[in-house]
């Protein structure tokens, strides 16, 4: 409950609204506190408080009070919470009221009330439109330090918290048949009508508070005042279970094939969301039809001064006295171009606030239905707003010339409205002018979407229930729901006006007529792109930045197309209108990216030993989705090479054991499965016996390298193949696509089951030590019985298992697999059996540092740029068949003897280190890219042999061996003298892995 | 952007990856010019405004290749088929 001692809603009037009166709601702006009631924005509960001042506008720091009630509002822009929850450029207008919110006007300093850079508008000459283009333009050196600087302190608008954004987003999908947007009569007869037929119907509206425009005017419907209509209604399809009302949900965008994005306010309207509840929901909404009923957006009047605190659309004005009980002034001028604003007298009349003068440029005006206000004047304009900080006086001219001052602190104002029909360009439709109601209404739509009532065009009551009933029956029926016969339609009031005769600008007041409010744009800004020759409708959006803000000028564009066509003597359809593109209104980064944020960024994929890896000191990376260990840390090892260094020795000279189940495992198999792999790789595969595991390259179709492996043939249909990590999502597509598109005739069946085994390499002379001890008898792994590249299924423990005899490491070793389930018991039993040997586990380092001690290629050779001849593999290509690749592998260029090819690398003198990535440069040539010769792509230190081994891709390289190259690094300050090395560092004769 | 799967149903885009356009023939790699004719068959498109048909992929869901008929001006899609005919086998 409020504080003791906050002032009262002084302007709170006595009666009326639809807000909770018994109960109070205590919140801060700028610091002080104030109250309002449920059912509030922060808008209207500042206004009940008198609070007219709210702003500082954009670049001439310019007073803005509140000048709409909904989301088109440009001035009302605020920092909403403290910390970081803090919310830049929130519109007051659309900020539900909640007890403890706390606000802050932006764009100001060092108070709202006292702005320093107000004397910008002094400055105005120099801000005018392309002030950015042409003031700053020398010394360039001046751009980034002074100029940028303090343009950027003058202008903008609201700071963001910098902290991280301590609350939850989710994404959601919903599916139904009509999806109806906007909750005013055209919703709201819509949605239920095509609820009636059995549709599944979602109603979607931006407001807390659904009922739109009925929530806000004082017609009456079947009798009834039209929110009570509008409560029931709403309480009648909120009993339906085919219905889904989602109130607080902007519907931003429109997408293909049905699909909308939408953007839930879940829990904006409380200080914090309740725990694991979200904040926002992003929402895909896919319907198969949909009835646009978004209502329309007022347009204001370009007078001096127009932005006065106080100045304010007449529909808007009518809400706040309608819908939430709040005069917004207490001595009002309403100044209206259309018999729209009339109802706003009408209005200001029935609540008792004091009308000075209705002031119509035209001289035929709709009769009023309540009390004349003091001064009727037509064929008259306001010429000129007086005032500071909020308006005081209103200079009026009438049709002979004369000028008069009449006082008010509200201006009530009207030039017509523009139909909200942003979403039906979402597919790129431009909108047409209608001259009958002076505005753009929408021409083609988005397939699957009707529109109606004012979003249409159709201004009055009895038109927009028309059209919801109409197209409510419509969109059910098309959505495939049986035609049911229309019932009577509400019964409205019989006559209503919505002649209006614009008024673009009005001429002669002394002043800045603004039409976009939030850029700052005026109507002198737009005479200076006509005479500047930006009178193109998109040149004279980007030079003046009309229409370029957040509200990306739902208030400001047509009235800015206007003025250009009154000033280049064009109509308005001659001038043309800017696109409409998503999102409607601004949506925050938490409810696109939904929960994939830091570490739920993407998923992470443990391999089957990573508990008993994180037991036994692993140190882990992240590799694709994968997360490996790198090394395995053991007490008293305080640098990470040390540890590689050991495992790596530990492979060599005794056993390791490393989990190689990232690597991609395809199962393949069909009467055609040998024939398919000789089509894949482009080695013969299917000569392979069973119970044999041969290395294969698959190409791509343009020749290059895609990918290596294992492939192991279990049976005479029956093949197991093994992708590199990185590779294996990539590979399955690419295997699918030649098996259903190019080859559909094959007897071939694939199955993807990397996460189905546990895959563990025994590396080193003693792995076959190990395995005896782990694999159930009889089964003979002798080295005559399993010989190297032979693969053969055992049990272990009972359990089925499969090994291969493949090494990566160079050494005697095997890959043995298990049910991934049972990863973590195989491990824990090879090391059990592998103690006596002096088993360790090792890591993707060491990995890496065994593969460049032999010479095997792995990513950082294998990176798309690279040919078999490359790689030094030129002889496994088989000739007497096809493969994928195949031909185009025979291009000129890519069989060019100057190709870099693959070389190994160790430096003169054994204490240098190399660099991956330097540059290779003949001896005596200039480190310049001319003279560039290749480059290298992995380096190790070798613990084995005692410094760094690289491997390198150098031109002619084989034919080099024994050369001497300088390794260079420019960036690094590199440069090392290498001998040029068969790859091969350890056992090129391969005794090791045949032992 | 929803793409209708001839298994699973219409389901969204973001289930699918994108290849290209569809209806390529592999060309005779023992032909006469075979090698120009691949060279067309990997890089060469037509680029049309309007309807392709192309392969998608359901990579999240029954991974079929599939082609859909796609206008490349509205997204509007006219079909879809599996990529293999089903009585291949």
């Amino acid at each position: 409950m409020p504080a003791m001692g906050v002032p009262s809603q002084s302007r709170r009037l006595s009666e009326g609204g639809l807000v909770d009166r018994t109960r109070s709601l205590g919140f801060t702006f700028e610091g002080e506190a104030y109250t309002g009631h449920p059912g509030d924005t922060l808008a209207s509960a500042l206004l009940a408080n008198g609070v007219t001042l709210v702003g500082r506008s954009f670049k001439y720091h310019r007073p803005r009070g509140v000048l709409t009630a909904g989301s088109e509002e440009p001035n009302a822009l605020v920092e909403l919470r403290p910390g970081a929850r803090l919310e830049p450029n929130t519109r007051a207008t659309v900020v539900e009221l909640y007890d403890g919110l706390a606000a802050k006007s932006q764009n100001r300093w060092p108070s709202l009330a006292f702005d320093v850079l107000a004397v910008n508008q002094l400055f105005a000459p120099i801000f005018g439109a392309g002030f950015y283009y042409k003031t700053f333009m020398w010394p360039s050196a001046l751009w980034e330090k002074l100029y940028e600087p303090a343009i950027r302190r003058a202008a903008g608008l609201g700071r963001a918290s910098r902290l991280p954004d301590p609350d939850a987003y989710e994404k959601a999908f919903a599916f139904c048949d009509v999806l109806v947007i906007g909750s005013g009569p055209t919703g709201l007869i819509a949605a239920l009508t095509a609820a009636r037929s059995g549709a599944r119907v979602i109603l979607a509206d931006e407001d807390f508070q659904l009922g739109g425009r009925l929530l806000c005017e004082t017609d009456v419907i079947d009798g009834k005042p039209a929110a009570t209509w509008a409560q029931e209604k709403v309480a009648e399809l909120s009993s339906l279970e085919n219905v889904r009302l989602m109130p607080r949900t902007t519907v931003f965008g429109v997408y293909d094939q049905g699909t909308y994005g939408a953007v839930e306010r879940v829990n904006d309207h409380v200080p914090a969301p309740p725990p694991f509840a979200p904040r926002q929901r992003g929402w895909r909404i896919v319907a198969k039809r949909s009835v646009l009923a978004a209502g329309a957006i007022e347009r204001p009047l370009a007078f001096a001064n127009n932005d006065r605190p106080g100045v304010m659309l007449a529909g808007a004005v009518r809400t706040y006295v309608s819908r939430f009980g709040v005069a917004p002034g207490t001595r009002a001028v309403v100044f209206t171009a259309g018999d729209d604003g009339w109802r706003t007298v009408e209005a200001l009349m029935r609540a008792g606030v004091d009308v000075a003068a209705v002031v119509d440029p035209r001289e035929e005006t709709p009769p009023l239905q309540s009390d004349p206000p003091r001064a009727v004047l037509r064929g008259s304009v306001v010429t000129r707003a007086l005032g500071g900080h909020r308006v005081e006086a209103v200079e009026v001219r009438d049709k002979s010339g004369r000028l008069a001052t009449i006082d008010c602190d509200l201006v009530a104002v009207s030039n017509g409205w523009n139909p909200a029909l942003n979403l039906t360009c979402h597919h790129g439709a431009k909108p047409v002018w209608s001259e009958e109601i002076s505005a753009f209404v929408p021409q083609s739509l988005p397939p699957g979407m009707a529109v109606g009532g004012a979003a249409a065009g159709r201004f009055t009551l009895k038109e927009a229930l028309a059209d919801g009933m109409r197209l409510g029956a419509a969109a059910a029926q098309e959505a495939g729901f049986a035609h049911t016969p229309p019932r009577e339609a509400p019964a409205v009031a019989a006559e209503e006006r919505s002649a209006v005769s614009p008024l673009w600008h009005v001429q002669g007041g002394k002043g800045k007529a603004f039409v976009d409010f939030q850029n700052d744009v005026t109507t002198a800004d737009i005479a200076l792109a006509h005479r500047e020759g930006y009178a193109a409708v998109e040149h004279m959006k980007r030079y003046t930045t009309l229409g370029m803000a957040t509200d990306q000028g739902k208030t400001a564009n047509v009235t800015a197309l206007a003025v250009m066509a009154e000033l280049s003597g064009r109509t308005i359809p001659e001038v043309g209108t800017t696109v409409f593109r998503p999102p409607y209104t601004p949506v925050s980064f938490g409810a696109m990216a939904g929960h994939s944020r830091g570490k739920d960024f993407r998923p992470t994929r443990l391999p089957p030993t990573h508990d008993w890896a994180v037991q036994n000191g692993g140190v882990f990376a992240e590799t694709g989705l994968w997360l490996r260990a790198q090394y395995f840390r053991r007490p008293g090892e305080m640098d990470w090479q040390v540890s590689v260094a050991r495992e790596a020795v530990t492979v060599r000279s005794a056993v390791g054991v490393c989990d190689v189940s990232t690597l991609g495992k395809i199962d393949i198999q069909g009467r055609d499965a040998g024939a398919f792999l000789d089509r894949i790789y482009a080695n013969t595969l299917s000569t392979l016996a069973v119970g044999k595991v041969r290395y294969g390259v698959m190409l791509r179709e343009d020749g290059f390298v895609m990918d290596d492996g294992t492939v192991a043939r279990l049976g005479p249909e029956h093949f197991v193949i093994t992708t590199t990590t990185a590779n294996a999502p990539k590979v399955l597509a690419h295997l699918d696509f030649c098996r259903q598109v190019l080859w559909p005739e094959l007897d071939v069946a694939i199955v993807p089951v990397t996460e189905q085994w546990a895959q563990l390499a025994v590396a080193g002379p003693r792995a076959r030590d190990v395995l005896q001890k782990v694999v159930d008898r009889p089964r003979d792994i002798s080295n005559e019985a399993l010989p190297y590249m032979a693969c053969t299924e055992v049990t272990i423990g009972g359990a089925a298992g499969r090994l291969f005899r493949v090494s990566f490491s160079g050494e005697l070793a095997y890959e043995i697999a298990v049910a991934a389930e049972l990863g973590d018991a195989l491990v824990r039993a090879l090391m059990e059996a592998g103690a006596d040997f002096g088993i360790a586990p090792y890591g993707t380092e060491a990995l890496n540092v065994l593969r460049i001690e032999k010479g095997h290629a792995s990513g950082p050779e294998i990176d798309g740029r690279t040919t078999l001849r490359d790689l030094g593999l030129a002889k496994l290509a088989a000739r007497k068949k096809d493969s994928i690749g195949r031909v185009m592998a025979a291009r000129p260029a890519l069989v060019d003897a100057d190709r870099p090819t693959l070389v190994g690398l160790q430096p003169l003198d054994p204490a240098h280190k190399l660099l991956a990535g330097a540059h290779l440069v003949t001896t005596g040539a200039p480190a310049t890219a001319e003279h560039a010769a290749g480059h290298v792509t992995s380096v190790a230190f070798s613990p084995t042999l005692g410094h760094d081994v690289a491997l390198a891709f150098l031109r002619r390289g084989p034919n080099r061996i024994g050369e001497t190259v300088r390794v260079v690094d420019l960036l690094r300050g590199s440069d090392v003298a290498c001998r040029v090395a068969d790859p091969v560092f350890i056992d090129p004769k391969g005794e090791r892995l045949r032992g | 952007m929803r793409i209708k799967c001839p298994y699973c149903g219409e389901r969204d885009a973001q289930e699918f990856s994108y290849r290209g356009a569809g209806g390529l023939q592999r060309p005779d790699p023992d032909g006469a010019n075979a090698q120009e004719a691949f060279v067309a068959y990997v890089y060469l498109r037509d680029n049309p405004a309007g309807p392709l048909a192309e392969l998608w992929y359901h990579r999240a869901g029954c991974r079929s290749w599939l082609v859909v008929e796609r206008d490349t001006r509205t997204h509007a899609m006219a079909g879809t088929a599996l990529a293999a005919p089903l009585d291949s086998d």
